[in-house]
């Protein structure tokens, strides 16, 4: 049986580690080896790391910390922020990260998603749309600049556009929800899955397992990010690295999905 | 000495990790002078199947491999395309591939079955072996990384070391004589990947 996906989400910030809420307030949690060497150790599903300067800054992603990251992560690894360029994803998946992740160039210039899943495989490319919902209506609008610029796109539509273009997954990142810890969006989830063909995660308001498994028992196989949960611990927000050992998630699984053992 | 073929195709400095952590002595092979001392050849790939057969087809280790594996038997583990490149043909593209496997590489999105399952096909799945050394150790919990939209069709059932299911029955594991592929990641599939990479190091030679 192909598992759901329950992953990390690492933000890098001047170097450093840092968890936000609602996109703001960076606080410092540690050292991005020290934390890939826990996750190695804890041996989860996969590790998404975002260096959120890239983009805001419009610099070039830092190849040397990526294949820092890379060479001791023993997880399939996303990596993104800042990749505008073919070239740029070529390099990092020659660095040894499985999968890059584009969000605002993306959306500025859709026609990149085709030209990098060329150059890489359609496999690697991860588009990760930041999403808001709109004050009137349903649908959700697509952010860029760590959720500062409105790019006025529906989210749906640009999630299928972005399939259409060569994307291999769809991440879906609720602005709102973010560092809430309050559980998913589980009516924006369950429309997304059913919109594209593509594997789509979710990030964004994860606070416990009990949230992750809400959204596998509405979804199914689907990937489950986290940030804040899998770096805090406790109402005070105490910064521990911690994940689910294989026998619990084995069991959070099974009874999300409602198979036997 | 292990030689991971480096042709500019997937990542042969996780393969090389893994083995310095078991203190297996594993290195690149960037040349056709490298493969002189393999002893196991490992022949890793990502992205799309013409790319890699161009790619390989201008590193120069080309004919050299065919030399070591087909006639001095050195022990290959083909992974993911580097596993793909061992078949006849691909439905991703126009090139040839090496044809050591009797088999061809099919499209997930060609057969009925699996027409309805979101594709690339990825994460962590199940992995059932039909025996053989690559698998020793492994049980019934083994689970492996899979990142793939095409999958290997052998001519031969005696050629499937394992299989996996994602809306249908495929051969994730490949053995012909010393001609062994595996479709997901065992450099990233944690202490499993690990086990099934120290079992290919310990392979005997073939006289």
């Amino acid at each position: 049986m192909l598992r759901p996906r329950i992953i990390p989400c690492l933000l890098v910030h001047e170097g450093g580690l840092v968890k936000t809420v609602g996109f703001k307030s960076p606080k410092y949690v540690g050292d991005p080896i020290n934390a890939v060497k826990i996750f190695n150790e804890k041996e989860c599903d996969e590790l998404v790391v975002l260096d959120v300067d890239a983009t805001a800054n419009s610099a070039e992603p830092d190849y040397k910390m990526i294949a820092n990251i890379a060479s001791e992560c023993r997880m399939p690894l996303c990596y993104g922020g800042g990749v505008r360029m073919p070239q740029a994803a070529k390099k990092i998946i020659g660095l040894g990260v499985e999968k890059v992740a584009i969000s605002a160039a993306a959306i500025e210039n859709p026609a990149l998603i085709t030209q990098i899943s060329e150059e890489i495989g359609a496999q690697s490319v991860v588009v990760i749309l930041d999403v808001k919902k709109r004050i009137f209506g349903k649908d959700y609008d697509v952010f860029t600049h760590n959720g500062r610029r409105n790019a006025k796109r529906s989210m749906i539509e640009f999630a299928q556009e972005a399939e259409r273009r060569g994307a291999g997954e769809i991440v879906i990142n609720s602005i709102e929800n973010d560092g809430q810890m309050k559980g998913y969006d589980l009516v924006l989830a369950q429309k997304m899955r059913q919109a594209v063909h593509v594997p789509v995660t979710f990030l964004g308001g994860a606070g416990s397992l009990d949230d992750i498994a809400a959204l596998i028992k509405t979804c199914g196989v689907v990937g489950a990010t986290a940030g804040s949960l899998f770096v805090f611990k406790g109402v005070h927000r105490a910064v521990l690295i911690n994940y689910p050992q294989v026998p619990q998630k084995d069991a959070l699984i099974r009874t999300a999905l409602g198979v036997s053992a | 000495m292990i030689r991971v073929v480096d042709y500019g195709l997937g990542n042969t400095q996780a393969f090389i990790n893994m083995y310095k952590r078991m203190n297996i002595p594993a290195l690149p092979a960037r040349e056709a002078a490298d493969l002189d001392d393999a002893e196991k050849i490992i022949l890793p790939g990502v992205g799309a199947f013409d790319h890699a057969m161009e790619l390989l087809d201008g590193s120069g280790m080309r004919l050299p491999l065919e030399r070591r594996v087909l006639k001095d038997k050195v022990p290959i583990l083909g992974v993911c395309v580097g596993m793909q490149v061992l078949a006849r043909s691909s439905d991703e593209g126009k090139q040839a591939g090496l044809g050591w496997v009797p088999g061809v590489v099919r499209a997930f999105r060609s057969i009925h079955s699996a027409a309805e399952m979101p594709l690339p096909h990825m994460g962590w799945n199940d992995v059932t072996p039909l025996g053989g050394a690559l698998f020793r150790g492994l049980g019934k919990d083994a689970r492996f990384y899979f990142l793939h939209s095409y999958f290997f069709q052998c001519d031969n059932h005696a050629n499937i070391a394992a299989t996996a299911s994602y809306g249908l029955d495929f051969s994730c594991a490949l053995r012909a004589e010393n001609i062994y592929g595996v479709q997901f990641h065992p450099e990233k599939s944690h202490h499993y990947g690990a086990t099934l990479l120290k079992n290919f190091a310990e392979l005997e030679m073939q006289a």
